[in-house]
């Protein structure tokens, strides 16, 4: 140590890193790559655990939301319910109403219930502010995340119905309320302002409970705040159980897919770091021979090869993890629309662990080669750079030169097999990559199926409704799980059905309108199953109701009458298989009907069923789902529909586009984000490895170039020695993603509460694996084209004297 | 005693006119300027001390690198002007090389080595492999094909080199230091070698620091010293 003392060592180091700059730079881009994807694989991860739990801690969530008559509980009388037994926290009394909002292209979204709160800020719901500002005067509102969806950004304005004196609102901000108390807020004047008959104000009160873990807990508090007002004063109340469990569900399709990025990115980075150091060092060996030639103990060549091996890597690892705390930005963005919450952020702890694990796999992976170099004898550390290979390899280029190829082709083909540890480190990369390009795109395949399939009802141009009881059309606070209301307190905001209307003479209105190419009806009634406890809903189509059919998981859609079509949740729920049949009373009379089908249904927790409306003699068609001829306006459709059937109590409206779903759009966004992620650093360990064994065999391409190899063979020669490792990578990749598909989606069914049809499983066809396949060969000619770029520039001269 | 050339009325194989190389814009160039003509069947010997360019001079001959200065001309084509891919063609077609360390590919046996260079010029399997045999047989090295270069003695790889850079029969040899890592046995065998295909009409150009070599194989010597031509004589007025 005396006559190298840290001087010495630091100029080692220094030199070694700045001699090869390319080399240092692509390790520390391959390394940054690989952090920045194993910050937002982690995050992503510590995102997808139990995200409405946290936000509604964060939010002091209300326990019960609960909707009074203003009529008959003053505010006084409201804010007493705060002393109530049990009760620790309250807000409000807010005015709640309900809105049915025009788009700017003329169409419906669902009803809205619209709070009236003069600030975001309180304590219970402490709503969080994602964009924009609160509601200052009328004329402003602020919309859920899930209300925005993708076609409303703040500026963007909607009328607040299809009144012709209708206010236009514009949206100021964009809110998150983990316990969901409402879709939307503006001032409480505006609420009050844009109450009804058919939609009067009503006041909300949020409460947090001293012990809300139960269901029974909950009802208990319901009770004491009924008895705490005068009677029939509150019209309904919503449990945040409810909530969660929606939450949970709707959350819990994503995280098995989060899960499955998280693990392929972070394993990818471990993989590509722990590769790309370990080659840099194992290239150095005559380096080394040198300095320990040269009067460097063994213990002084390590230090400096891992402190070599760590300034690139180290800049890559805190570049690598400001790059991943910005990419998880955007996708936090989107977890937090899809999960219903906001303010997700980086765990400053997933910084930490990436850094440090970061840090130890390029400690771990450059000590290894640089101790075996510190314990090789001198002369052999000099003699490796120099000295005929091995002789690993040598039977494969024995066999590649047989084959009906180029000469240049097949020289590279044989080369991974000189290296095979590095070889195998490629291979891992571009079979990962190919996972997550497999993965990704069935994902995405899947998730547009499940789209499709979803609520077939939206999938019509026009609803049409005539005026006769229809689909429920529910806003604000679902009663409470368990809750027994009165059956004379109506639900909190629920419409008012209007004027009943003659179902048949919208019927032959419908019919008599130019422009109708098919239409069916359909209507919702409560039902009880034999069987099933407290009611069911029932969905009951009248006409040829193909177009409104669900994805059938099994069996078949209904066809006539004495026929029930369920979802999977019925069929466990009850015990019953496809062929069985269950006694299903409406109004007083029973019906047998044998179950057809199990149909692919997420859009509830409920057990709702499908049958024919023929079967129950009582309902009438509450809509007629239209579908109109190519080329006809759905909006100009309505308006002129809307016309004919108003004054038969009837109404129609343009299905707006905006109401789709935006999880598809975002979770196919956020697939298409870490597959580019994945695939980069793939391709940037393909990068590295052909980079060191270009260097490496610098001398043999000088010698190939000397012999007369042209540049364009000797890139032939440098991508062959990538191709195989493509294909296989490809061969390993499809079926890897495949499989995990297929483990994958049935997770996220389980999920949701259901199994998946054939047509959201089975999304690879043959051409599409194939062109799969090919990806890793994309992948790890992509990886290998600079340097092949640079092997076929370099000087034959220079590579000739390179040692 | 810096006559530049050999008589006008022979064919070249190699013109070297105002040829000059820098490596630094602002140094001295690392050769020339040099005028240099290389007759068909000559054997060209370059001896010189370390730096005094003779391998810049083999460089620029070989189409491995280019003169900053003047023209080169090898085989009736002028071959500073042409792009990297013609440089190949050419070098792979017209010119054969001997390397001091072999230069031979350790993952390939002789057999392949030697067909390498007819392999890249896109000449059938078969007909590569016939006229390896016949150089193997002509070297005897033909108990080595399937050998790799690693089991050799460095007199058996330098045939084998020697072998791979006759494989396209080549109008020039260029050979850098061919016994400079050879024993005195070897060195000696290589030497036969050269003397025989020199006999045999082959245009040879040998960068050598061994005189004896030089004296041995050459029927003409240049002696560069600093980039430039020091001594131009024929072997005869050496010896």
């Amino acid at each position: 140590m005396s006559g190298f003392g840290t001087g010495a060592l630091g100029r080692v180091v220094r030199s070694g890193v700045g001699r090869r700059r390319v080399q240092t730079v692509v390790i520390a881009v391959a390394v940054m790559m690989a952090v920045a994807s194993a910050v937002v694989a982690g995050s992503l991860m510590v995102a997808a655990d139990a995200p409405f739990d946290k936000a509604f801690a964060r939010q002091n969530g209300a326990h019960l939301t609960a909707e009074y008559d203003p009529a008959k509980a003053s505010t006084a009388q409201l804010e007493a319910t705060g002393r109530v037994d049990g009760v620790t926290a309250t807000a409000g009394p807010y005015p709640v109403t309900s809105i049915r909002p025009v788009d700017g292209g003329g169409g419906h979204l669902r009803p809205v219930t619209l709070a009236g709160r003069s600030a975001a800020h309180a304590d219970v719901d402490d709503l969080e502010l994602s964009l924009g500002r609160w509601a200052e005067k009328p004329g402003e509102i602020v919309l859920t995340t899930q209300v925005a969806g993708p076609a409303f950004q703040l500026g963007s304005t909607l009328r607040s119905s299809d009144a012709a004196d209708a206010p236009t609102l514009t949206v100021v901000g964009i809110a998150v309320s983990a316990g969901r108390s409402a879709d939307a807020w503006a001032t409480p004047a505006q609420v009050t302002a844009l109450a009804s008959k058919d939609t009067p104000v009503t006041s909300q009160m949020l409460y947090r409970l001293d012990s809300a873990d139960t269901g029974g807990q909950i009802a208990a508090a319901r009770k004491k705040l009924t008895a705490a007002v005068p009677q029939g004063a509150l019209l309904g109340t919503q449990s945040y159980l409810d909530t969660k469990r929606a939450a949970d569900t709707s959350a819990a399709v994503t995280i098995p897919f989060l899960i499955a990025f998280g693990v392929l990115g972070i394993a990818m980075s471990l993989i590509i770091v722990g590769s790309v150091v370990s080659g840099a060092v194992g290239t150095s060996l005559r380096r080394i021979g040198i300095l320990k030639a040269i009067g460097f103990t063994p213990r002084e060549v390590v230090r400096a090869y891992v402190a070599q091996a760590l300034i690139p890597a180290g800049a890559g690892i805190a570049l690598g993890v400001v790059l991943g705390n910005l990419l998880a930005v955007p996708l936090l963005n989107d977890t937090e629309q899809v999960y219903g919450t906001a303010s997700l952020t980086v765990a400053w702890w997933v910084d930490v662990v990436v850094v440090v694990a970061a840090l130890l796999v390029v400690g771990i992976a450059a000590l290894v080669p640089a101790l075996r170099a510190g314990r090789l004898r001198t002369v052999e550390a000099i003699a490796v750079g120099r000295a005929p290979r091995t002789g690993r390899g040598q039977w494969a280029h024995r066999a590649a030169g047989r084959l009906p190829l180029p000469r240049a082709v097949t020289y590279g083909l044989a080369a991974p097999f000189a290296h095979p540890v590095r070889t195998a480190a490629m291979l891992l990369a571009v079979a990962f990559g190919t996972v997550a390009a497999t993965f990704a795109l069935g994902l995405t395949s899947s998730l547009t199926a499940v789209a499709e399939a979803g609520d077939p009802e939206s999938r019509a141009a026009v609803t049409v409704f005539t005026g006769a009881d229809g689909p429920t059309v529910t806003r604000g606070p679902a009663p409470a799980a368990g809750t027994a209301e009165p059956p004379a307190a109506p639900e909190p905001g629920t419409a008012e059905p209007p004027a009943a209307a003659d179902p048949a003479r919208v019927r032959a209105a419908v019919e008599a309108q130019p422009g109708t190419a098919s239409y069916y009806g359909k209507t919702q009634a409560d039902v009880t199953v034999g069987g099933v406890s407290g009611t069911a809903r029932a969905s009951l189509y009248e006409g040829d109701s193909r177009s409104g059919a669900y994805e059938m998981i099994s069996g078949h859609w209904i066809t006539g009458r004495g026929q029930v079509v369920v979802p999977s949740r019925f069929l466990e729920k009850t015990g019953t298989e496809l062929g069985d049949t269950v006694r299903v009373t409406h109004q007083g009379r029973t019906q047998t009907l044998r179950i057809v089908g199990e149909a692919f249904d997420t859009s509830d927790d409920e057990l709702e069923i499908h049958a024919d409306l023929a079967d129950f003699p009582a309902a009438a068609p509450g809509v007629f789902l239209v579908e109109v001829k190519p080329g006809v306006s759905a909006t100009e459709y309505a308006r002129e529909l809307a016309a004919e059937i108003q004054p038969l109590g009837g109404d129609a409206h343009a299905n707006s586009p905006s109401e789709q779903d935006g999880l598809l759009l975002i979770v196919q966004a956020m697939a298409a984000l870490l597959t580019l992620m994945l695939v980069s650093v793939a391709g940037l360990g393909v990068l590295n490895s052909v980079v060191l064994d270009t260097r490496e065999r610098v001398h043999d391409l000088g010698v190939c170039k000397a012999l007369g190899m042209s540049p364009r063979q000797t890139v032939g020669l440098v991508l062959a020695s990538v191709a195989g490792i493509g294909v296989l990578g490809g061969l390993v990749g499809v079926p890897a993603g495949f499989a995990l598909h297929a483990y994958v989606l049935p997770v996220m069914g389980d999920a949701a509460g259901t199994d998946l049809p054939p047509s959201v499983l089975d999304v690879y066809d043959t051409p599409r694996l194939v062109l799969l396949g090919l990806a890793g060969l994309t992948i790890a000619l992509l990886g290998a084209l600079l340097p092949a770029g640079w092997a076929a520039r370099a000087r034959t001269a220079t590579a000739l004297r390179t040692e | 005693m810096t006559s530049p050339t050999s008589p006008t009325t022979t064919t070249h194989v190699i013109e070297l006119a105002g040829v000059a190389k820098r490596y630094d814009s602002a140094g001295a160039p690392a050769l020339g300027p040099l005028d240099l003509a290389v007759a068909q069947g000559e054997a060209l010997a370059v001896t010189g001390p370390s730096g005094s360019g003779k391998s810049t001079l083999l460089n620029l001959v070989a189409g491995l690198d280019r003169p900053t200065e003047g023209t080169v001309t090898v085989d009736g084509r002028r071959i500073d002007r042409l792009s990297e891919h013609a440089l190949a063609r050419f070098r792979r077609e017209r010119i054969g090389m001997v390397f001091q360390f072999f230069n031979l590919l350790d993952d390939l046996t002789v057999a392949d080595n030697i067909q390498l260079p007819a392999q890249l010029t896109g000449t059938a399997r078969r007909q590569a492999a016939a006229r390896a045999g016949e150089l193997m047989e002509l070297l005897a090295i033909q108990k080595h094909a399937r050998a790799y270069p690693g089991r050799l003695s460095g007199g058996e790889r330098q045939r084998v080199a020697v072998a791979r850079a006759l494989v396209n029969r080549p109008a020039l040899l260029l050979a850098d230091e061919p016994t400079g890592a050879l024993d005195t046995a070897s060195g000696q065998d290589v030497r036969d070698l050269l003397v025989d295909l020199h006999r045999g009409g082959q245009t040879i150009v040998l960068v050598t620091h061994d005189l004896a070599l030089a004296e041995a194989c050459a029927s003409r010597s240049i002696h560069l010293v600093d980039g430039h031509l020091a001594l131009d004589t024929t072997v005869e007025a050496v010896r």
